[in-house]
């Protein structure tokens, strides 16, 4: 083995035994994974599962403690990032890593700019960078600024670098997060071609569909180490993969529910805001979950901030239980126990930096507050009821929410607003970046407010999830409500995606 | 896992006391040398002696230099043994010519004088070894001072109060900064605010009576000074979150207006024509403790609650963690942000009325600078300047790391160029440690993750 020629028998890519500890927590304890040229690996497994750290360790951010990192048999020490970049490797993370006042071109080449006589030479470097875009299908304006481009665009342009660097091995992490169906299934396609130019893909997704239909082989990592590794990958089914992922058998992807559907509590009649929301009418009863499907972009976050209060609408009026409102900001909203879970937890839904606690007491104080002053006992109590009846991991209730995973990130989220008491309750993107066994979780709550008598606006982009969670269905395309599905269960993928494509 | 996360918390938290502390020690032990007792037990040894060892019915002399230490021990024996019925004894606070001019009174009287009590720097006079030369009456007098003792320079009651009023204006003030800093914002107004609201208040006072002005005039110009440095904050504030102008642009505007007003106010002059009562806000006295660390305590005292126990307080922490958020979970932000300007106003208002008070004058120019060591406090109390988080208690602690190494170096002598030097120092020291810190120990620091 040692130092044979890289032919199709050697693995580009060999990690044997990795293991990596951090103060207090062993984060790999002995992972393994292997990839050969031409082949996509599909990485899955929950949060915390060691995904990222074995990803950094191949990024050169981490140093294992032991085990051994091999490139087409040789063995190597990634102690830098430079050092991993300049055998090849390229990983392209969740949140991009683009200069977003540079244009595209600018970007390409950062840190290894075409130069002639110590200048920059823009015109080899504009013919590069479009036989680059070109080969990957994709029209980007050279000179638009990163900021301006569509996610799916930044994303070509994150490829486009790896390739320009002569990356042999692309790590994608969670690319298809933020991306419409339309622009995953041209992501998919880019890189069934990559593989065919004979680079090596590790591909870390939630989605398991995409997985697998994309990998050639998956390695499934549990608590730090590697529950599984598949060649054989059509053999393999979902419902495996998410067995091998939580360690447990799960019945059903959504719970069932007898939906008791009430009075009709906010209704919306011709609700617009520039291009974003165009003349938007529904009604939302209580004891029901309305879902709103459409690709990203098609106004659906839009409509929820305007329900919320967050921006203001041009025209249109909302009625609540009978009475007309209107919301200057989300403080109102709030106050009739309107309340919106947004779609981006990091930015807009929580204060990182601070505890769980205090995160969860922000809408609450007043309820804490006795005698000007704050009962921070009364406050703490509160929460660990919550802690208990949401089964959310915290080590303390004054753990910082930004070391938190995503699905305890968003129960934090949901504890606040529960006890705020809100019941008209929007759920944007509520599953995004959370693994499988919170999702459940997640499910089964929204299943619990509504048999409570509460209302759910539910905003997703995996179709099964709105289909499989919602009794009607609204599709949004281009600002517009496109069309309304009453049998939400009923209904299918296909069905949903023609209204959001084209009517 | 817990227990090694809990006892890194806690380290940190108590890092900026321990360098305090250290600090402390440092200077008590560089500053220590054998120097004539003061305080209750010197008071205590001295009355003893008019007590036992001296005639009784003959004229004890006791004798403090003005302006020291001495002065404030001669003060209090005397008013000690005046009380014990002692009513011959005489105090003199003044220089050695004073005294000679008394010794002459004293022959005149052809009183007899059973002793002289003295001590600190009165009882290094050389006029002392001349008594018998030149008042051959009084040659056998006997002069009592306390025993010496070893006692450190930097701990004595009247430095560790020079190192209060020193820091008393900035520590104030940042309180305000703090909370402005906690929002992610800066306020570069502040020093100049000091100058305004001490010309205001003082030409309120000149205008209404100028040193003849009763107490309730003073009050009243202290209080139109803070006030209108609060209206400016207020307007600061509005246009911080109305109108999302960059709080260091708004304010370093303001600073220069501010400064502005505060020359066209007094036309360029300073303003000294005072009463006492404006000087007692800073060096007067309530129930024998100065008003300085009175003021101290109260204030962050109420800071400290406001910050940690009110809705208010946590709104501003949420406001600087993350604007967006705090706005989708409803919390006022631009009533916050104008809230912490307006503070931040009144506190620097407060601010320039005790140092009008402190040096008995309002000029235009004072506190030139000011902002950036009220910063420098903040900063060195671990406030980050990112936002989100800081204590109002590690401000307090920061604006005393720096006045203990000022005093410290006053003490020993050290160049004011070479003060700077070590002073801006040890800020980037505090902000490097204070980052470690965050990251998780000194050495995942060096390591760069």
């Amino acid at each position: 083995m040692i130092d044979s020629p890289a032919d199709f028998e050697t693995p580009i890519l060999e990690m044997r035994d990795i293991v990596k500890s951090f103060p207090g927590v062993k984060a790999l304890k002995g992972v393994s994974l292997e990839l050969r040229s031409g082949e996509a690996l599909g990485l899955i497994g929950e949060n915390g599962a060691g995904k990222s750290t074995l990803i950094k360790a191949l990024g050169g951010v981490h140093l294992p403690d032991s085990g051994d990192i091999r490139l087409a048999g040789r063995e190597v020490s990634l102690r830098s990032p430079s050092i991993s970049q300049s055998e090849g490797i390229a990983i392209i993370h969740q949140e991009f890593s683009l200069a977003p006042n540079l244009n595209s071109r600018e970007n390409l080449f950062l840190g290894k700019e075409k130069t002639q006589y110590g200048f920059i030479d823009y015109r080899s470097e504009e013919e590069q960078a479009r036989i680059l875009f070109e080969s990957l299908g994709m029209k980007i304006d050279l000179d638009r600024r990163c900021c301006d481009l569509t996610v799916a665009e930044q994303q070509t342009v994150e490829i486009a670098r790896a390739l320009a660097s002569d990356a042999r091995i692309i790590v994608m992490d969670e690319p298809t997060a933020a991306l419409s169906q339309q622009e995953v299934d041209k992501l998919l396609a880019i890189i069934e071609d990559l593989k065919r130019k004979g680079i090596a893909i590790i591909y870390i997704s939630h989605r398991l569909e995409e997985v697998l239909s994309l990998a050639d082989r998956i390695t499934v990592l549990r608590d730090g180490e590697t529950v599984a590794e598949e060649t054989n990958v059509s053999g393999v089914s979902k419902k495996q993969l998410i067995e091998w992922m939580v360690g447990r058998s799960l019945d059903e992807e959504f719970p069932k529910r007898n939906p008791t559907i009430g009075p009709v509590r906010l209704s919306v009649k011709g609700l617009s805001r520039g291009q974003a929301v165009q003349n938007a009418n529904f009604d939302l009863r209580g004891g029901e979950v309305l879902g709103i499907a459409g690709l990203v972009g098609s106004g659906r976050t839009e409509l929820a901030r305007l329900l919320f209060g967050a921006d203001k609408a041009d025209t249109g009026s909302v009625t609540l239980d009978g009475e007309a409102v209107e919301f200057e900001n989300p403080r109102y909203a709030i106050e009739r126990g309107i309340c919106l879970l947004t779609e981006d937890r990091k930015e807009q839904g929580l204060i990182l930096v601070h505890s769980a606690v205090e995160n969860f007491g922000l809408p609450n104080l007043k309820v804490f507050v006795r005698n000007v002053l704050l009962d921070q006992g009364k406050e703490r109590t509160a929460f660990e009821a919550y802690v208990d009846s949401l089964k959310i991991k915290v080590s303390s209730v004054s753990q910082q929410v930004g070391n938190l995973s995503g699905g305890n990130q968003q129960k934090v989220v949901l504890a606040k607003w529960l006890q705020r008491n809100a019941d008209i309750l929007i759920f944007d993107e509520p599953t995004r970046g959370i693994d499988v066994g919170a999702k459940y979780e997640i499910y089964l709550l929204i299943n619990q407010l509504v048999a409570a008598g509460k209302s759910v606006l539910l905003i997703s982009s995996e179709l099964s999830e709105v289909i499989g969670m919602s009794d009607r269905i609204l599709v949004m395309r281009e600002g517009r409500i496109q069309g309304e599905i009453e049998n939400g269960q009923g209904t299918t993928q296909e069905a949903i995606l023609s209204m959001a494509l084209d009517t | 896992m817990k227990i090694f996360g809990i006892t890194k918390i806690r380290l940190g938290d108590y890092g900026m006391v321990l360098a305090l502390l250290a600090l402390c020690v440092l200077f008590s032990l560089l500053t220590l040398k054998r120097q004539s007792g003061d305080g209750f037990q010197a008071v205590a040894e001295l009355i003893n002696v008019i007590e036992n060892k001296l005639p009784k019915e003959q004229v004890v002399l006791v004798v403090g230099a003005v302006n020291t230490d001495s002065a404030a021990l001669a003060e209090a024996v005397y008013a000690e043994a005046r009380e014990k019925g002692f009513e011959r004894t005489r105090l003199l606070v003044g220089s050695p010519r004073d005294l000679r001019l008394v010794l002459d009174e004293l022959i005149e009287e052809e009183a007899f004088l059973g002793g002289i009590v003295t001590g600190g720097d009165a009882a290094k006079w050389l006029v002392w070894d001349q008594i018998g030369q030149n008042y051959p009456a009084f040659a056998g007098v006997r002069i009592a001072t306390p025993s010496e003792r070893l006692w450190p320079d930097f701990l004595k009651a009247s430095n560790l109060l020079a190192i209060v009023e020193r820091i008393v204006v900035i520590a104030i003030i940042a309180i305000g900064m703090t909370l402005v800093i906690i929002t992610a914002g800066i306020d570069l107004s502040v020093g100049s605010l000091i100058a305004l609201s001490a010309v205001i208040s003082a030409s309120v006072v000149q205008i209404l009576g100028g040193p003849e002005a009763s107490g309730w005039v003073v009050a009243l110009g202290f209080l139109s000074g803070i006030l209108s440095c609060g209206l400016i904050g207020l307007m600061a504030g509005g246009l911080v979150s109305r109108f999302k102008l960059p709080a260091f642009i708004v304010t370093l505007g303001v600073m220069m207006m501010a400064r502005g007003l505060a020359f066209m106010t007094t036309g360029g002059f300073s303003i000294d024509q005072v009463p006492d009562s404006f000087v007692w806000l800073a060096q007067g006295r309530l129930a024998g403790i100065p008003n300085t660390v009175l003021l101290l305590l109260v204030i962050y005292g109420a800071a400290h609650v406001f910050m940690t126990r009110t809705r208010y307080g946590r709104y501003i922490y949420a406001v600087g963690g993350n604007a967006e958020a705090a706005r989708l979970t409803g919390v006022p932000v631009g009533a916050v942000v104008a809230l912490v300007y307006t503070v931040s106003g009144l506190a620097a208002g407060l601010g320039g009325c005790l140092q009008a008070s402190l040096v008995r004058a309002a000029a235009p120019n004072m506190a030139n600078m000011y902002e950036l060591y009220v910063i420098a406090a903040v900063v060195v109390g671990g406030t980050s300047l990112s936002g989100g988080s800081g204590k109002v208690l590690g401000t307090l602690i920061g604006a005393f790391i720096i006045a203990v190494i000022q005093n410290g170096m006053n003490l020993l002598g050290i160049q004011s160029y070479t003060q700077m030097f070590t002073l801006g120092g040890v800020i980037v020291i505090a902000v490097l440690l204070d980052k470690a810190r965050q990251s998780g120990g000194i050495r995942q620091f060096l390591a760069g993750n």
